[in-house]
C-alpha cells in the first residue's frame, strides 16, 4: 500500500444518529483531531428513510422528522467544520485501533487513539427466524419496505400481512396505508405489543389496522410471487396450536421481528460482546473490553428512541475526551448483575468512583413494580414504576455507589 | 427460423458442462432453459460436496463418472475460476455395527477406485476436525466442496464465450421427430400466452432437463420411465462458523441416504441437511417446521455448535431419481436409442453425484455421440474463464491496487459479505445476460449475508433497472412472475386503479 498510516485521536465509525451527537460533543469539548466515516453518500444513518415524526420530543422538545432530526446534528457538524468522509466503509479495525477504511479514492489507514463504535442495528431476517414454508419474492423486512417506499419512491406491497409489532413495523402499516396498499393485520406471537403504546394507537388504531397477540406465521406460500401466508395462534410457549391455521391471501410479508446491533466490526478487533444486548460490553464510560474502542447507540444495544442515543452518544463522548488527554479512565472492576425479570443492562460493569446513568429493558410487562439498585445492603437507587413493558427502555442515574462495595444488583420488586 | 447442431435441453450443472464440452467441437449450438437464469433447480440446490465416489455400486456409472468427476474437478476449477477446496471429509460413527459398515464403504470405494480411504481413530478425527463427535471415522481425503452456482455458471460462461447460445425463459412443450431424423422444438414463455411458441430445428437432441427429465423422455418418445422426487431440506448457518467446520462431516450412510451431516460451504457458510422425503411434487420448494427441527437435532448429534441465533435461512432442492417398479433406485441412465429416438441423448435419474459427476456426464455423452458422428475440433476453443474478483478475498495491498485500476472496488454495496459497486457492476454484465436480483446475488454473494439483502438490495435492484433500462415492475427476483414491485409510489398502478 502506497498510503502511510496517518494517526488520528478520535475515529467514528458511523454518521448517523450516535456517530454524529459523538462528534459534535468531542468538538465542543476540544477533542478535533477526529474523523467521521460514512458509507452512505450523505450523513444520518436510518434516519434518512424515517419520514415520520416523533423524533426530538425528550432531547429538543420539538417533535421532529427523522431527517429534520438528523440534520440538527449535521448542521452542528458542517458549522464546525468537523472532519467527515461520506461513501467510505471501514473494512476492518483490529485490537490496537488500526482502522481501514475502503473509498473509490483509495484504502485508507489510520491509527486512532480511541475508536468509537457507531454503526448501528441491522434487522432480524425471515432466514434468522427460519420461518416455513417457500421462499417467494415479497417477504420484506420493514427496514426493506420503509427504504423502498421513502428513499427510492418503488411500491413493493398491495395486499400486506404484517409479522411482529415493532416501532417499525407498526409505522410501516400506517405508511403502507397511506401509498394505497391494504394492511390487513398486525400478527405478534407474544402475549404483548412489542413497540410503543404511541404507535399503536397512532399507526394501526387509527387506520382500523388489526393486532393480534399470540399469532405466528407458519407457512409462507407461493413459489414466485408471495401468494398468501398460513397464520397460526400459539400457546404460552410461544408454540403454534394445532387446528388454529388460517390462510390469509397476500402478495406481502413485512417483518417487524427485530433488531440486532451490527457488530461485525467489533467482533473482528475481538471485542467481547453481550449474549443479551448483543451489543459490547461496556462499562460505565462506553468503553468496550478493549482500551479505547467505545461503543454507543443502537450498536451497543437497540433504544426505541433516537434521543437516547444521541444523549448516550453525548455521554461517551465526554468519556473519550477524558482518555484521550489522560491517556485512560477509571477502573471499572464492578459486574452489574439482575434478576430474571430484567432482560440485561447497560453498561455491563462500573467504577463505584462516579455517578452513571442506567439503561434496562425488563423482560416481561409488569404493573406497579420498583426497579431496585444495591450494592450490599445499600440501595443506591430505587424507580417506581406503574407500568414496565419490555418495548420501553429504562434509564435512570445511579448517583451513589462505592469503589468497595463489592458487586451491584440490579432486581424488580 | 435457426437450424442447430446440437440443442440441449436444461441448463444446469450437467446441461452446462455438456455445452461447455461440445463446445471444444465446430457445431451450432443452444441450452433451451425454462428458468431465468442457469442452474436454477437441482444444481443450485444441493450440498456442493464433491463427492470421492466410494457410496456407489460398484461398477454403476454414478460410481465411475463421480471418480472420474471427482479426478477432474481440481483442473476444471483451475480453467473456469469457480470455488472448489479438496478439504477431505469424515464419515463420524460411534457404534460397532457403524464400524463394520463403513469398512464396507471403504472396500466398496476401492472397488471404485477411490484412493486414499483409512478408517481413523478418535485423536485423529479431532485433530482433523476439532469440533466434531464421534468415536472414530472413514477419511476420504479426496472428497471436496464445490460452489455449485459458480461452476454451473463457469461452464455456462465458458461455453457461451466458445459460441454456444443461452435461451433462458423457454420451457419445452413439444419435440417432433421430422422424416429426415431432425428434431423439431417447441418452447413457451412463462406468463406470457400471448405470444405464440418458438420453435427450434436441431440435429441432435440432448435431455439434460433434471427434474424434467421424464417429461422430456416422454416427448422423445422414450417412454417407461418412472422418475421420482427426493426433496432435501437444509438449513443455511452464518459463514462465521466456516472455521468450525473445515471438511464435511457425514454420518454413516447407507448406499441410497447418506444422512444428516454438517458441510460447509465454500464461503464458509454451514449447512445442515438433508432431510431427504421422497415427492411426487417436482416444483414445490417449502420447508416445513418439522424438519427444520429435525435437521437442528440430528445435526447437534455429531455438531453440538449448531445455534438457532446462527441461521441465515432455509432452503430446499429436489433430485431426479429414476426408479424401478419396485420403486427401487436405479443408475444413472444415459442412451441414444438409435430406433425410437436417433440423434438424441437421453439422461434419465442424474441425481447425486450428479454436481461431482457433470464433466465426465459430458465427457461420456460426448463419446456415445462420436460413434454417431464426427466431430471436428473448434480451432478457436478457449478453455480459460476468469470470474468476477472478489474485493472479500483480497489482501489489503490487493484491495489497493484493484481500487486504483477501478474506483468502483472502494464502494461497498455489501457489507457483512464485503461486496463492492464493481463486482455487482460485472455481475449485472453477465456474459449470458442474466438479470433477476437472485442472478446478482449467486455471482456476487451480495444479499447471501446475515443481513440477507436488508442494506444492499434496493441498491442492487437500482443498479439493475439502470443497467438493462428496465422498468420497475419488470424487475424479477429470480423466477418469472416473482416481481419486487408494483409501480411507483402515489402510482395508479399500485393501488389497481388504471390510469384513464
Amino acid at each position: 500500500m502506497s498510503d502511510s498510516i496517518k494517526n488520528i485521536d478520535v475515529l467514528i465509525v458511523g454518521g448517523g444518529p450516535a456517530g454524529l451527537a459523538a462528534a459534535v460533543k468531542l468538538w465542543e469539548n476540544g477533542t478535533k483531531d477526529i474523523l467521521i466515516v460514512e458509507r452512505e453518500k450523505q450523513m444520518g444513518g436510518i434516519l434518512r428513510q424515517c419520514i415520520h415524526d416523533g423524533f426530538g420530543l425528550t432531547r429538543f422538545g420539538v417533535s421532529f422528522s427523522g431527517p429534520e432530526y438528523s440534520a440538527m446534528f449535521i448542521g452542528e457538524v458542517v458549522k464546525y467544520g468537523i472532519p467527515y468522509i461520506t461513501n467510505a466503509t471501514v473494512t476492518n479495525v483490529t485490537r490496537d485501533r488500526l482502522v481501514t477504511i475502503a473509498t473509490p479514492a483509495g484504502l485508507e489507514r489510520y491509527r486512532a487513539k480511541a475508536v468509537i463504535l457507531a454503526m448501528g442495528c441491522r434487522e432480524r431476517t425471515r432466514g434468522a427466524l427460519a420461518i416455513p414454508g417457500e421462499r417467494p419474492a415479497g417477504v420484506f423486512t420493514a427496514g426493506v419496505a420503509q427504504a423502498y417506499i421513502n428513499l427510492y419512491n418503488k411500491m413493493p406491497a398491495r395486499e400486506v400481512v404484517i409479522l411482529g409489532s415493532g416501532d417499525i413495523g407498526m409505522i410501516m402499516a400506517r405508511r403502507l396505508t397511506l401509498e394505497g396498499a391494504h394492511v390487513k393485520a398486525v400478527y405478534e406471537i407474544q402475549p404483548y405489543p412489542s413497540g410503543l403504546p404511541r404507535n399503536i394507537v397512532q399507526c394501526l388504531d387509527d387506520y382500523n389496522i388489526p393486532l393480534y397477540l399470540s399469532h405466528t406465521v407458519t407457512q409462507i406460500h407461493g413459489d414466485r410471487r408471495l401468494e398468501g401466508v398460513t397464520i397460526s395462534r400459539v400457546d404460552e410457549n410461544k408454540r403454534p396450536i394445532p387446528g388454529t391455521e388460517e390462510y390469509v391471501p397476500c402478495d406481502t410479508l413485512i417483518l417487524s421481528v427485530g433488531l440486532i446491533p451490527e457488530n461485525e466490526l467489533s467482533m473482528d478487533a475481538g471485542v467481547p460482546l453481550d449474549q443479551r444486548t448483543k451489543g459490547a460490553i461496556v462499562d460505565e464510560h462506553y468503553q468496550t473490553e478493549v482500551p479505547g474502542i467505545f461503543a454507543a447507540g443502537n450498536v451497543l444495544h437497540v433504544h426505541d428512541l433516537v434521543d437516547f442515543v444521541s444523549m448516550e452518544a453525548e455521554s461517551l463522548a465526554n468519556s473519550v475526551t477524558e482518555y484521550v488527554e489522560k491517556g485512560s479512565l477509571s477502573e471499572c472492576n464492578i459486574p452489574i448483575h439482575y434478576d430474571n425479570n430484567i432482560n440485561h443492562t447497560v453498561p455491563q460493569k462500573i467504577s463505584g468512583t462516579q455517578p452513571f446513568r442506567l439503561s434496562l429493558r425488563v423482560s416481561r410487562p409488569m404493573e406497579n413494580v420498583k426497579i431496585l439498585v444495591k450494592q450490599g445492603d445499600e440501595v443506591l437507587a430505587m424507580k417506581s414504576m406503574r407500568k414496565a413493558i419490555p418495548a420501553e427502555m429504562i434509564q435512570f442515574d445511579v448517583t451513589k455507589a462505592g469503589a468497595d462495595g463489592g458487586d451491584v444488583e440490579v432486581s424488580v420488586i | 427460423m435457426e437450424q442447430y447442431d446440437v440443442l440441449i435441453i436444461g441448463g444446469g450443472v450437467v446441461g452446462c458442462a455438456i455445452a461447455r464440452e461440445l463446445s471444444r467441437y465446430q457445431l451450432k449450438l443452444a441450452v433451451l432453459e425454462k428458468n431465468l437464469d442457469v442452474g436454477y433447480e437441482t444444481s443450485g440446490r444441493n450440498t456442493g460436496v464433491c463427492h470421492g465416489g466410494f457410496a456407489y455400486d460398484p461398477g454403476s456409472l454414478k460410481a465411475k463418472l463421480c471418480v472420474a468427476g471427482n479426478k477432474k474437478m481440481g483442473d476444471l476449477a483451475e480453467e473456469l475460476d469457480f470455488g472448489f477446496r479438496r478439504s477431505g471429509k469424515v464419515l463420524v460413527g460411534f457404534t460397532g455395527g457403524e464400524r463394520e459398515r463403513l469398512l464396507e464403504v471403504k472396500e466398496q470405494g476401492e472397488q471404485n477406485g477411490v484412493q486414499g480411504l483409512t478408517i481413523i481413530g478418535k485423536e485423529r478425527l479431532h485433530e482433523l476436525v476439532p469440533s466434531v463427535e464421534g468415536e472414530f471415522a472413514l477419511y476420504s481425503p479426496n472428497s471436496g466442496i464445490i460452489d455449485p452456482f459458480m461452476m454451473t455458471i463457469a461452464l455456462a460462461e465458458n461455453a457461451h464465450a466458445n459460441g454456444c447460445a443461452f435461451f433462458f425463459d423457454n420451457e419445452v412443450t413439444a419435440i417432433k421427430l421430422e422424416e429426415d431424423k431432425t428434431w423439431t422444438i417447441s418452447t413457451r414463455h412463462a406468463e406470457v400466452s400471448t405470444i405464440s411458441p418458438v420453435i427450434y430445428h436441431t440435429k441432435w437432441v440432448i435431455n439434460a432437463a433434471g427434474l424434467g427429465c421424464g417429461r422430456i423422455s416422454d416427448m422423445l418418445g422414450l417412454t417407461g420411465y418412472h422418475v421420482i422426487g427426493s426433496k432435501d431440506d437444509y438449513i443455511i448457518l452464518d459463514n462465521r462458523l466456516g472455521r468450525l467446520v473445515p471438511m464435511p462431516i457425514y454420518t454413516v450412510p447407507s448406499n441410497t441416504y447418506m444422512g444428516i451431516h454438517v458441510t460447509v460451504t465454500t464461503d464458509g457458510n454451514v449447512l445442515l441437511g438433508p432431510t431427504a422425503e421422497d415427492t411426487d411434487n417436482l416444483s414445490w420448494y417449502g420447508v416445513e417446521q418439522k424438519n427444520i427441527d429435525y435437521l437442528y437435532q440430528a445435526a447437534y448429534k455429531i455438531w453440538p455448535h449448531v445455534n438457532r441465533g446462527d441461521y441465515i435461512r432455509t432452503y430446499s432442492g429436489i433430485l431426479a431419481k429414476l426408479v424401478d417398479a419396485r420403486g427401487v433406485i436405479q443408475d444413472f441412465k444415459i442412451e441414444i436409442v438409435d430406433d425410437v429416438a436417433p440423434h438424441a441423448v437421453n439422461l434419465v435419474g442424474i441425481e447425486s453425484p450428479g454436481l461431482t459427476a457433470s464433466d465426465a456426464i459430458a465427457d461420456y455423452v460426448i463419446e456415445m455421440m462420436k460413434e454417431k458422428m464426427d466431430l471436428r475440433e473448434n480451432p478457436k476453443f478457449n478453455p480459460v474463464r476468469r470470474g468476477i474478483r472478489r474485493f472479500a478475498d483480497m489482501t489489503e495491498e490487493e484491495q489497493a491496487k484493484a481500487i486504483a485500476e477501478n474506483p468502483d472496488y472502494g464502494e461497498l454495496i455489501c457489507r457483512c459479505q464485503k461486496v463492492t459497486k464493481a463486482e455487482i457492476l460485472q455481475a449485472i454484465r453477465n456474459p449470458l445476460g442474466v438479470h433477476t436480483m437472485a442472478g446478482i446475488k449467486y455471482r456476487t454473494r451480495c444479499m447471501m449475508g446475515r443481513c440477507q439483502g436488508g442494506y444492499c438490495q434496493m441498491r442492487v435492484a437500482e443498479m439493475l433497472e439502470k443497467e438493462y433500462g428496465i422498468k420497475d415492475t419488470d424487475l424479477e427476483y429470480n423466477r418469472a412472475g416473482s416481481h419486487l414491485f408494483f409501480g411507483q409510489t402515489r402510482d395508479p398502478r399500485t393501488t389497481g386503479k388504471e390510469q384513464a
